[in-house]
């Protein structure tokens, strides 16, 4: 039964169209960038509507689907099924405006300019890609896809020991993805089951499926890839060489959305299609967030290079999503659905916040030539919109009353409370050091007298206000009105926790 | 020789006779170019031929039309080869228009000997007799082996000698092995011979009777040769470096897809009744070959020599398929295995040519073959570099490419059939062969060009190139294009 709504499918490939339409037309630098943002700006106005049009109240549980038979053989079938559901019509939206952001912020980008966009333009279509598909083959194909263009992105237009980083991020990424496809194998070929369909295993579970290798490796097999690209502890060790050698506007993708590829997959594949199982090892999921929270949060104290330092702070962040997530450790009552919710919520605010914090590290490293934390100081007077934008963002960052970052993160302790509390008392260390080192880098980054050196440096331009103005707009609003997003999560972890007995 | 067996030899026939009209007007034409198009416009003929034989097959009941005293067997199986076989030479032809100039005087004999070798790989996937097939698998080795000597140069001439040498070895072990398993069963048909082992006389050895035993390895051995898997690949890096770039491509790719064919259709046919057995034998073989492959690949600096490991490694996904024989396991069902082997060697085939028709132009053009000259190759020429590195992500198996989906296809069926690890062992490879083909793909794009030297291309190259590439991609977005072709054929070996 083949259904077409289009919506989605237009919304995940209207950036690959971009690059193709880049390549064959594009003459100039100038046009290949206009076009570029024409892309982006109608991908996201596509992805808002997608957003909206997710009617969280009533309807089905999978909505705006596109299906139809993709590859039929005797003993082989799979579906191009696309749809979204509460979990990932907020993530659409996040990897619009996210994309938006990241090309604005390429534009003063010099070298092999076409080229770039291409490549970004692609990941974007790769990333919407694993968000929308609901067919686990077509999971894996654009889970696969998002490696090339990063790869290319982070060793050609990166800085430092670019060429190692980016290897180094393909064959971690690479390794994971390679266990989750001995899974998905395991699934497709599991006695009853519903075959590489996402949307029936979603409903039916696949706790007790019949497969030809044990179920509990299946479940830690998706655990590891997922775990690899979000990070956990203890492999994380790729993300902050990838981040500090990636350009500006590739570290904001990779923080704010592709990093949510292994929480959304934690969320859809492992607490959605293994309820039971994960409430089973919820002990060991908190276990694990918890020594990630706190040995990056401590590390991340130690940083000196800026960019470095946000990304071990998202290491620290992330793994506030599996601590919510091990909040279904507790059987019944609201509060695991209360640290699903708090888990769902971080990945869009962290989504947000970090890609603004790594938009003016870029702003600023682009006119102070460093990141070398001493050597910088007293540029809120030369850059006081940069100021602004960075202060909102290191506060939305440690959870300050108001902005987003304070909804997920408190959504997610109270949740993991109930579950366990010594263990999420332990935790909860990690966002005092967050107060910490993020204070801290502001104070000597920012302020403090005004340095000789960067006499030359003038203020942020239009092109990059943009990017932060809509950034700190969108932490604002969630911070003042969480139910914006939390309805809709809420209503797409629904059926998740109803199993669960929430 | 009946007049029907003359229907159904008209594509072998057809070429054969495309062969020495291509010799024949060598002699006479004075523009060597005009060789190549009629070469390339004639394979229509053979083309147009085995659609008819397949639209003939289809309405048979039993799928097959027997001829040539039940030596052979006109099935879709063999006409799937026979159209991939097809395919390659077509897209070969066109793109080595370049490479064949430079050779005056031999190009008639060139493209004349690559036809007759066409030829002996069509009946190769069609015998389902030991001595046809021996006959057949002579008459596709040896121009390959007079091919390999034509670069005249002393490496091409070592490595025409070790191929004859080696290959003669693998000769004679095939038919010792076919004189072993006669004379345990009696007969060379192989589905007599199928049925003569239907029960197995000692279930306590592998393959019933150590004589079997024996047999079965010897022409494990011989095909394993021809396939390019360890540890019978030793001949492949020397051949592949010594070789002209078109043959070896040739080599690569058709040769390997009928080593395959015939392998599957031996095994299917003459020992059902052991699979298990073979089973075992051949995963065991694919991941030695696949592990080694990769291995020895990291360390090449020879584009060459690293396709030649590559390939020993890709002979090793592709036992992946041979291995997987879930229907007798189960008893209900098909087997996985064969389908995914066939749409695998297709994908294969685009990718490798692909990868090859630009290691020729480079070995061409700029005189070279090591890997580092292929620095900065996208400054020098955006859309070689492009395809190559199109074909080496392909070759990896990363999407949206041919083999992306062929390595599913392939892992699905190990995990079907109950060999998980192998699965397993075949994705960690993949892994590990992400490092020395993504090597090269970081040379191309972030290196720097030695020289200001541009390459430029021919119609009739970037044609046969684009083709190439763009079926890598349709394959990997659309595999039906191929699977309802593979289905079918992989049908005809279940019985």
């Amino acid at each position: 039964m083949s259904t077409f709504d289009g919506m989605l499918t237009a919304v995940v490939f209207l950036p690959l169209v971009g690059a193709i339409l880049l390549l064959a037309l594009a003459r100039t630098d100038r046009r290949v960038r206009l076009t570029a943002l024409a892309v982006v700006v109608a991908d996201f106005v596509l992805a808002a509507l997608v957003f909206i049009r997710y009617d969280a109240d009533g309807g089905s549980r999978f909505q705006l689907l596109d299906r139809f038979e993709w590859i039929s053989t005797e003993v082989f079938t799979a579906q191009y099924q696309l749809g979204v559901d509460g979990i990932s019509a907020p993530l659409v939206l996040l990897t619009g405006l996210l994309g938006l952001c990241a090309v604005l912020a390429s534009w003063s980008i010099k070298m092999r300019v076409k080229e770039y966009f291409v490549w970004l333009l692609v990941l974007q279509t790769a990333v919407m890609g694993v968000f929308v598909s609901l067919d686990f083959l077509l999971f894996f194909l654009f889970w696969e896809l998002e490696l090339i263009p990063m790869y290319f992105l982070i060793s050609i237009w990166g800085s430092g020991r670019k060429e190692y980083s980016a290897m180094k991020f393909l064959v971690f990424t690479f390794l994971g993805s390679a266990f989750m496809l001995v899974s998905i194998l395991a699934l497709f070929l599991a006695d009853g089951g519903a075959q590489l369909d996402m949307i029936g295993w979603a409903e039916s579970g696949a706790d007790l499926a019949r497969t030809v290798i044990p179920i509990s490796v299946v479940f830690w097999f998706f655990f590891v890839a997922f775990a690899v690209k979000l990070p956990l502890l203890p492999v994380h060790t790729w993300l902050p060489d990838a981040h500090t050698d990636a350009p500006t506007a590739v570290s904001m993708m990779l923080a704010g959305v592709l990093l949510k590829m292994g929480g959304y997959g934690l969320l859809r594949i492992t607490v959605g299609m293994f309820p039971d199982m994960t409430v089973d090892h919820a002990l060991i999921l908190t276990v694990l967030a918890v020594v990630t929270i706190l040995y990056a949060a401590v590390v991340t104290l130690r940083q000196t290079d800026l960019k470095r330092l946000i990304a071990y702070s998202s290491v620290s962040h992330m793994g506030l999503v599996v601590l919510g997530i091990g909040a279904v450790g507790v059987m019944g009552g609201t509060y695991n659905k209360l640290g699903l919710t708090g888990a769902a919520m971080q990945l869009f605010t962290h989504g947000t916040i970090t890609g603004l914090l790594f938009l003016c590290v870029g702003v600023l490293y682009e006119r102070t030539h460093t990141r070398y934390i001493p050597d910088l100081g007293g540029l809120a007077q030369r850059m006081p919109f940069l100021a602004v934008a960075f202060v909102i963002g290191g506060l939305a960052s440690l959870g300050l009353p108001g902005l987003s970052g304070f909804v997920s993160e408190i959504l997610v302790f109270l949740g993991a409370f109930k579950a366990f509390p010594w263990l999420t008392a332990l935790g909860a260390f990690g966002i005092v050091i967050a107060a910490g080192y993020i204070l801290w880098m502001l104070q000597r980054a920012l302020f403090g007298p005004a340095r000789e050196r960067f006499a030359h440096v003038g203020p942020s331009n239009l092109m990059e206000r943009i990017p932060m103005a809509l950034l700190v707009i969108s932490i604002v609003v969630v911070g003042v009105f969480p139910s914006l997003l939390t309805d809709v999560f809420d209503a797409g972890l629904g059926p998740i926790t109803a199993v669960l007995g929430g | 020789m009946t007049g029907h067996d003359v229907y159904l030899l008209s594509p072998e026939i057809s070429l054969v006779g495309l062969a020495l009209l291509v010799m024949g007007l060598d002699l006479v034409v004075r523009r060597k170019g005009l060789l190549t198009l009629v070469a390339v416009a004639g394979l229509a003929l053979p083309l147009a031929l085995s659609i008819v034989l397949w639209v003939d097959v289809s309405s048979e009941a039993d799928g097959r039309l027997v001829g040539v005293m039940g030596a052979l067997s006109i099935d879709k199986f063999a006409l799937f080869f026979k159209f991939l076989i097809v395919g390659v030479m077509g897209l070969l032809l066109a793109a080595s228009v370049d490479y064949t100039r430079r050779m005056p005087g031999l190009r008639g004999e060139f493209i004349g000997l690559i036809l007759l070798s066409a030829t002996g790989m069509m009946l190769l996937a069609a015998a389902t007799e030991l001595i046809t097939l021996y006959v057949a698998l002579e008459l596709s080795a040896l121009p390959m082996i007079a091919l390999t000597t034509f670069r005249m140069t002393s490496r091409s001439g070592e490595a025409g000698l070790k191929f004859l040498v080696l290959s003669g070895v693998s000769s004679a072990l095939l038919l010792y092995g076919m004189v072993v398993v006669y004379g345990v069963t009696g007969t060379t048909y192989l589905a007599e011979i199928g049925a003569a082992l239907a029960t197995p006389m000692d279930a306590s050895i592998p393959f019933g009777s150590i004589a079997l035993l024996v047999g079965v390895i010897l022409i494990v051995a011989g095909f394993g040769f021809k396939i390019s898997a360890a540890p019978f690949h030793m001949w492949a890096p020397d051949v592949y470096q010594g070789g002209p770039t078109p043959v070896v491509a040739f080599l690569s790719v058709a040769s390997k897809a009928a080593g395959f064919a015939i392998l599957m259709r031996v095994f299917y046919t003459a020992f059902p009744s052991v699979d298990l057995d073979w089973s075992m034998l051949f995963a065991v073989l694919a991941v030695v070959s696949m592990t080694l492959g990769n291995l020895m690949a990291m360390v090449q600096s020879n584009i060459k020599r690293l396709l030649a490991y590559s390939t020993v490694a890709h002979a090793g996904y592709m036992l992946v398929g041979l291995a997987a024989v879930a229907s007798r396991i189960d008893g209900d069902g098909i087997a996985a295995g064969p389908g995914s082997l066939l749409f695998y060697l297709g994908a294969y085939a685009v990718t490798n040519l692909t990868a090859f028709f630009v290691v020729m132009v480079v070995a061409n053009k700029l005189e070279t073959r090591e890997i580092d000259d292929y620095s900065g190759l996208s400054r020098r020429s955006p859309f070689l570099a492009f395809a190559l590195a199109f074909a080496l992500v392909s070759l990896i198996g990363i999407p949206p490419t041919g083999l992306f989906i062929g390595k599913i296809f392939l892992f699905t069926s190990a995990v079907q059939s109950g060999l998980a690890w192998l699965a397993i062992a075949g994705v960690v490879n993949s892994v590990i062969s992400a490092y020395y083909y993504l090597r090269i793909v970081r040379l191309m794009y972030m290196g720097e060009p030695s020289d200001g030297k541009k390459l430029g291309v021919s119609v009739a190259f970037g044609l046969a190139l684009a083709v190439s590439a763009v079926s890598v991609l349709a394959l990997g977005v659309a595999p039906r294009l191929i699977t309802w072709i593979t289905d079918g054929a992989a049908r005809v070996l279940m019985g």
